[in-house]
C-alpha cells in the first residue's frame, strides 16, 4: 500500500522511512521555502540537518527541517515564507 | 614614540574611549588579549537604558550616554542602533504603584516616562500577557548590537589614526617613580602618557598589576536566543523585578524576564544574575527559568524554538556603580570598568569622560561618584 502526505493540496507519495524532503524532491519539487529578506527559493542543500535551508511547515509548525522529518501518512506540509510566522507580526 | 593613550580592552568601553580620545586629537593604542568584543561586551544584549536606574549619579551618566549613543548611531553607525523604547510591566497593582512612583522620580531627573494603564498595554505590545496590571513606557531606551558597536567605533578610530592590537596581553605596567608610563605586554613594552583600564570584568586584575585595588567581580548572566521571527515585540520589555534584581546584593540566582526583538529577527530572552565566580558551566535550570518567565510575559513565545544560549560575566562593584576616572594611587592610570550589566549603555559617556579627563578638559559630568579610590 502506498502512502501520501499533503503538500499545498497535492498528494505526495513516500516510502517508509523516507524524509519529507526526499519525498518532495522525488516528486519533482525542489523548492519549498523563500528566504526572509529577498524571498529567494530554497529546498534541500545539505540534506543532513545542518544547514537549515530546507525549512518547511509541518502540521502547522514552521521551521521544520524537511530533510530530517520522516514522512507520515496524512501529514499536512506547507510551503514556508520567510520566518514562517508572518501572521504573528505586529 | 609613546602614544598619548594606551587603552586596555577592545570591548565597547575601550572602543568608545579610543574613539573619543582620537577625536580629541590624542594618539591612541588599544590592546586586548583576545579579539574585539571577546569578553564582557560580547556576552551582553546591547541595552542602552535609562529606565532601570533610579535618580542619582548612574542615571545622570546614563542620560548623557543615551544622548551620545544617538549621535554615534548617526556619526559612526553600522551597529543596529535602535531607539525602540523600553516598556516595564508589573503583574499586580502594588507593582504598578511602585513603578509609577519610580517613574515620577525619574521624570524629575529629565527621563521621558509614560504611565501605561493595563487597558493600553496591548496597543504598545499586542502579544503581551493580557493579565498584566500595567506598566511604564520609556521612549529613550535603545539598543545596539554590542559587538558591532565596538568594532565600528574601533574601525572609525583607526581611520583617524588609532592603532588596535588584538591577541596581545598586558602583563604589567611601566613606571617612572610613582607615575604609570605605559604597559608591558606579551609582545613588548608600550610606553604611553596615560593608560586606561577598560578590561570589563577583568578590570580588578589589571588594577592589581598596577598595585591598586579596584573591587570588580563577575556576576554570571545567561541569555536565550530564539529562531528568527517577524517583529513580535516592539520594545525592550521587562518585569519590574529586574530593577531590584540588579541592585540586589544576594549571591544566589535571580531571574526576571527581559524580552526584546532584534533587527536580525531573533528574540533575546534574559536576564539571570548569580555570583559563581568565572564558572562558565551551562545551567539548564537557569535556561528553563528564563524561558518560563518569558512565556509568562509573552504567551506567544510558547510555540517558538530557542536556537541557542550565551552567557557571560557582568562586572559589578559592591556599590553597583562603575569605576571611572584617574587613580590617585597610580598617577597616569585611568579606570573605565565595573559597569555591571549596563556597560554597553554607559560606554559612550564613559569614553567621552575619560577622553576629556586625559585631555585636561572639564569633564561633561562630575565623575566623583565613580572615583576608583572610593572603596575601603
Amino acid at each position: 500500500m502506498s502512502h501520501t502526505f499533503d503538500f499545498d493540496g497535492r498528494a505526495i507519495p513516500f516510502t517508509t522511512g523516507q524524509s519529507v524532503g526526499a519525498a518532495l524532491v522525488a516528486a519533482g519539487i525542489r523548492a519549498w521555502r523563500t528566504t526572509r529578506r529577498e524571498g529567494r527559493p530554497r529546498g534541500i542543500f545539505c540534506g543532513i540537518g545542518v544547514c537549515f535551508d530546507c525549512l518547511v511547515e509541518v502540521d502547522g509548525v514552521p521551521n521544520q527541517r524537511a530533510c530530517l522529518v520522516p514522512a507520515a501518512a496524512d501529514m499536512i506540509v506547507r510551503r514556508q515564507e520567510g520566518a514562517g510566522r508572518g501572521h504573528l507580526a505586529v | 614614540m609613546p602614544a598619548d593613550v594606551v587603552v586596555i580592552g577592545a570591548g565597547v568601553v575601550g572602543a568608545a574611549t579610543a574613539w573619543y580620545a582620537t577625536r580629541a586629537g590624542l594618539s591612541v593604542t588599544v590592546v586586548d588579549r583576545g579579539p574585539v568584543a571577546g569578553g564582557t561586551t560580547g556576552a551582553g544584549e546591547g541595552n542602552i537604558l535609562v529606565s532601570d536606574k533610579p535618580p542619582g549619579a548612574e542615571l545622570d551618566l546614563a542620560m548623557l550616554s543615551s544622548r551620545l549613543w544617538r549621535e554615534l548611531g548617526t556619526e559612526v553607525g553600522g551597529f543596529e542602533y535602535d531607539a525602540k523604547g523600553g516598556l516595564v510591566v508589573a503583574s499586580a497593582a502594588d507593582g504598578v504603584a511602585a513603578l509609577s512612583g519610580l517613574a515620577a522620580e525619574q521624570a524629575k531627573a529629565g527621563v521621558d516616562t509614560v504611565v501605561v494603564p493595563a487597558g493600553d498595554l496591548a496597543e504598545h505590545e499586542p502579544h503581551l500577557n493580557p493579565e498584566l496590571a500595567g506598566g511604564v513606557l520609556y521612549p529613550q531606551d535603545a539598543q545596539v548590537q554590542p559587538m558591532l558597536a565596538a568594532a565600528r567605533l574601533l574601525r572609525s578610530a583607526r581611520r583617524s589614526g588609532a592603532t588596535v592590537h588584538t591577541g596581545v596581553e598586558v602583563t604589567g605596567f611601566l613606571r617612572s617613580g610613582g607615575q604609570v608610563t605605559g604597559v608591558r605586554t606579551s609582545t613588548g613594552d608600550l610606553p604611553a602618557g596615560a593608560v586606561v583600564n577598560a578590561a570589563g570584568t577583568w578590570g580588578g586584575e589589571i588594577a592589581s598589576l598596577a598595585g591598586v585595588e579596584v573591587p570588580v567581580l563577575p556576576r554570571r548572566g545567561f541569555i536565550l536566543v530564539t529562531e528568527p521571527l517577524p517583529r513580535l515585540i516592539r520594545h525592550k520589555v521587562y518585569a519590574a523585578e529586574y530593577v531590584s534584581d540588579v541592585a540586589s546584593d544576594d549571591a544566589a540566582l535571580q531571574t526576571s524576564p527581559v524580552v526584546e526583538g532584534t533587527r536580525a529577527g531573533t528574540v533575546l530572552i534574559g536576564a539571570s544574575r548569580e555570583r559563581v565566580g568565572y564558572d562558565r558551566t551551562l545551567s539548564v535550570r537557569v535556561l528553563r527559568a528564563l524561558a518560563a518567565q518569558a512565556v509568562e510575559l509573552f504567551p506567544v513565545l510558547a510555540g517558538v524554538q530557542v536556537i541557542r544560549a550565551y552567557r557571560g560575566f557582568r562586572p559589578y562593584c559592591p556599590d553597583h556603580l562603575p569605576v571611572i576616572g584617574p587613580d590617585p594611587r597610580a598617577p597616569g592610570l585611568f579606570h573605565a570598568c565595573g559597569h555591571e550589566g549596563a556597560g554597553i549603555g554607559l560606554a559612550a559617556a564613559t569614553g567621552l569622560l575619560i577622553a576629556e579627563l586625559i585631555d585636561g578638559q572639564q569633564p561633561s559630568l562630575d565623575v566623583a561618584p565613580f572615583r576608583p579610590e572610593r572603596f575601603r
